[in-house]
């Protein structure tokens, strides 16, 4: 564990450009879903939000990005900081003018509006045209396949492709940070592994920060450099990708590969109820 | 040309001006549908309401007039004694606006991401709550609307339609209404500068994007507030033009309120969220009417087959094709 611990105050410096601080999310007055979440992100850097479903890491974006208000969900405790700035208390529109942008879980794409339309609902909140002429080409640049589909509906569109739309369409906002939930949500593996490249070269080329909240605990390390693990509504531990991957516990909960070789599923239940974390 | 088929073109084109009257309503309910999901009972009362202020601005009636002279033993009737109409119509266009801000304000917005059936309980509220306020504001009295389209038969179509019979038979040529003419010309200019403006233009493109997902919207940047705002403005206009032709046909009384309920069955032939099939599904309406109480109507003893036929219809409807003519495809993909 000390590695990790170690790993941690090294990112906690003025890069951060995201700061969630000791949140606590309650849903319709009464479910509490976020027990005390802090978590920092590094400019320019893709960090990964990892855990089992119902762990809160949808609530944590959302929460970020304020979504929640939509849904009867509320921020009790806690702050939000993003470029030094409180952003709690802005709503979804003000947000993705600061730059802050979510690509919902499930893709959510308009699905009787062209891809092409979609892509362009992206841009609402800028107003320069030839700025968003160029973010539509740029676009297309990173999903060939997008092109080709642009006048269909997206309704009728694959499942990646609606992902490639998703992501597209956030883009289409120009933001400093993309707030990423489950891109490989119900996609086949190279599908998952080509959406990520191309989340990687969007970071890579565009600069963009990445939060990637993910249940695919293999893919999400490989790609990120930084990653938190959410239990039951609780930051149960942190680290650097590498040092995660390299964690025994990691292993045995989240990327399946145990030391002792393939365990039976009694054995896992009773270790699992011995060593909680926390 | 014989009297029967000249009789019949006369049915068909009466039912059609008259289904554009229906027309007019529906579009206010397809408008609020498509952007909150919402089937806006109160788009009746919207039509009544707006009718009931373009009257009052016109006379210079004095709001709640009734109340305030019960609460302060005044006598307030009359401010002056009238308005031009052009200025008559724009007061009551920001009206409608203010209407629509204070709805979102009072209601919409606690209702955000709620199901379906209770925003259209809250509309149901809504429509008597505004009935209410209409009362209240502009007294119940029925009262003449006119801000000078004209109406009556047309003499021009009569005088050229009367030779097209052969000679000698007993025809005066075909009678139209020249209040639906001018309905029809103002529903055509309506509808293409809404769908122009919903096909074409950003804030049109948001519109239809809120229509599909509200979370998506969100999260992309578009304000529901701004959107709902506009939408129930724009239908609040939609229902004054219907307001001012019903109200011209029949007088301003609180029955009109109850055009909602013929809007119901042109919704479910053209579809809740078509604009177009808004306007084809009001003209199917007019038309079937027309020709069922003419045609059909007299093996009906209690007659008054008008009344009905439109429901009729829709159920028939219902069961082949319960999207309606031109309601959103339902996308499966398999």
């Amino acid at each position: 564990m000390d590695d990790i611990k170690m790993a941690k105050n090294e990112t906690s410096s003025t890069e951060d450009i995201l700061i969630v601080n000791n949140i606590e999310v309650v849903y319709s007055h009464v479910i509490l879903v976020l027990k005390g979440v802090s978590l920092k992100v590094k400019k320019g850097g893709i960090t990964a939000l990892l855990g089992g479903n119902g762990a809160g890491k949808s609530t944590t974006l959302k929460s970020i990005s304020n979504l929640l208000a939509s849904e009867r969900g509320e921020v009790t405790k806690g702050s939000v900081t993003f470029s030094d700035e409180y952003i709690h208390d802005l709503d979804p529109a003000q947000l993705v003018k600061k730059g802050v942008i979510q690509v919902m879980e499930g893709r959510h794409c308009f699905e009787h509006l062209t891809v092409e339309e979609n892509l362009l609902t992206g841009a609402y909140t800028r107003s320069n045209s030839k700025e968003v002429k160029d973010d539509l080409e740029r676009v297309y640049n990173y999903f060939p396949r997008l092109r080709e589909r642009r006048t269909s509906l997206a309704g009728y569109t694959s499942g990646g492709e609606q992902q490639m739309i998703a992501i597209g369409r956030a883009l289409m906002a120009h933001p400093t940070m993309i707030l990423l939930d489950e891109p490989s949500m119900g996609l086949a593996p190279q599908l998952v592994k080509q959406i990520f490249e191309i989340v990687a070269e969007i970071n890579r080329k565009e600069g963009v920060t990445i939060l990637l909240a993910e249940q695919n605990t293999n893919i999400a390390l490989q790609y990120s450099e930084y990653a938190y693990i959410l239990e039951n509504g609780r930051v149960v531990m942190e680290g650097s990708a590498e040092s995660m991957r390299d964690n025994e516990d990691v292993k045995e909960f989240y990327l399946g590969i145990s030391g002792e070789g393939r365990q039976s599923f009694k054995d896992v239940k009773q270790y699992r109820r011995r060593k909680r974390w926390l | 040309m014989s009297v029967e088929l000249l009789n019949f073109i006369e049915t068909v084109l009466n039912g059609l001006m008259s289904g554009v009257m229906y027309s007019l309503v529906a579009l206010g309910f397809v408008l609020i549908f498509k952007a909150s999901g919402v089937f806006n009972f109160a788009q009746g009362v919207f039509a009544l309401f707006a009718a009931l202020t373009l009257v009052g601005y016109q006379t210079g009636q004095v709001p709640f007039a009734h109340v305030i002279n019960e609460l302060f033993g005044t006598n307030y009737h009359n401010w002056y004694a009238s308005m031009p109409n052009f200025l008559a119509i724009i007061l009551t266009m920001i009206t409608m606006i203010a209407l629509a801000w204070i709805i979102e304000r009072l209601v919409l917005k606690h209702l955000v991401n709620q199901d379906p059936i209770i925003l259209f309980m809250a509309t149901i509220g809504l429509a008597f709550a505004l009935e209410g306020v209409g009362d209240l504001m502009w007294g119940s009295d029925v009262k003449v609307l006119d801000v000078g389209i004209p109406s009556g038969g047309s003499v021009w179509l009569e005088e050229a339609t009367i030779g097209l019979a052969a000679e000698g038979s007993d025809y005066y040529g075909m009678y139209i209404d020249v209040l639906n003419v001018w309905a029809t010309v103002i529903a055509v200019i309506l509808v293409i500068t809404l769908a122009l403006f919903s096909q074409y233009t950003k804030t049109g493109r948001a519109l239809r994007a809120v229509a599909d997902d509200h979370q998506a919207a969100l999260s992309v940047g578009i304000s529901l507030r701004t959107i709902w705002i506009l939408v129930w403005a724009i239908s609040g206009f939609i229902a004054m033009v219907a307001g001012i032709m019903w109200g011209t046909e029949s007088g301003v009384q609180f029955s009109l309120s109850l055009i909602a309920l013929k809007a119901l069955p042109v919704l479910i032939l053209g579809g809740f969220t078509s604009i177009p099939g808004a306007i084809i599904g009001g003209l199917l309406i007019g038309v079937g009417e027309k020709l069922a109480e003419i045609y059909i109507g007299g093996y009906f003893e209690t007659g008054a087959l008008e009344n009905w036929f439109a429901y009729v219809m829709a159920l028939v409807f219902l069961l082949f094709r319960p999207q309606g003519l031109f309601g959103d495809k339902i996308i499966e993909r398999v």
